[in-house]
């Protein structure tokens, strides 16, 4: 094994204090639509917009990412798949903190954001949405958390009266 | 006799048949995140702690962050 950082990159079970906490694999959609280099745009979209998405992620025979379709290459009128996609999308892996992606896909402009392995095979799909909300509920609950040990420490002022 | 392991199912594998599991990263590292059923001997401690904490007689398996 190629360290600490392969096995988290897999996506593989951890113990510690970060195991409770929302990662990009724990939010990422699997659901996510899939098509292949050699398809047509047009049969793509139709597929796409009959599950709801608004994306769809090219891959190949091993579910390896090729490229990604985002709103604006759905509504190019024709075309195969190769020639209208974003090619090598930045991909994340699925141990990343949801707070620290939840942050640079708004200061990025990233609507969705492809979930991979460290071979690069396809997870899932983190929509912004998602990560935001997930990151606020974090923070919301980690705030709560605090407040409640600082109500229960006697050197804060808190703690049990008599 | 000590050998290197790039596969991770070889580890998990390991780990299932008893091996024991080692991280030599400092101590918030370990405490962040580690494998499942890890034992935390960081590097600068090995001589010292790893007879006293390990079982000489099952395979021992250590990791740090990567290979580089």
């Amino acid at each position: 094994m190629d360290g600490k950082l392969d096995w988290l990159a897999a996506g593989l079970p951890t113990e510690g204090t970060n195991a409770e906490r929302p990662r990009a694999a724990d939010v990422a959609r699997a659901d996510v639509p899939t098509c292949r280099l050699d398809e047509q745009v047009e049969r793509v979209r139709e597929r796409v917009r009959a599950a709801g998405w608004d994306a769809c992620v090219v891959v190949n025979d091993e579910r390896v990412v090729l490229g990604l379709l985002r709103q604006e290459e759905l509504e190019r009128p024709e075309g195969r798949i190769e020639q209208v996609m974003r090619p090598g999308p930045s991909t994340f892996r699925p141990h990343v903190a949801i707070q620290d992606l939840a942050h640079f896909m708004v200061a990025h402009d990233l609507p969705t954001s492809p979930i991979t392995s460290s071979d690069g095979r396809l997870i899932g799909v983190l929509r912004r949405e998602d990560a935001i909300h997930v990151a606020h509920q974090q923070h919301a609950s980690e705030r709560e958390r605090e407040h409640d040990a600082a109500r229960h420490d006697p050197r804060l002022g808190g703690g049990e009266q008599g | 006799m000590p050998h290197e392991i790039h596969d991770r199912r070889a580890v998990q594998a390991l780990s299932d048949a008893g091996a024991q599991v080692v991280e030599v990263l400092p101590r918030d590292e370990f405490e962040e995140d580690h494998l499942p059923g890890a034992i935390h001997i960081p590097l600068s401690a090995i001589e010292t702690e790893a007879r006293r904490l390990l079982d000489p007689s099952r395979p021992v398996v250590v990791y740090c962050w990567d290979t580089a």
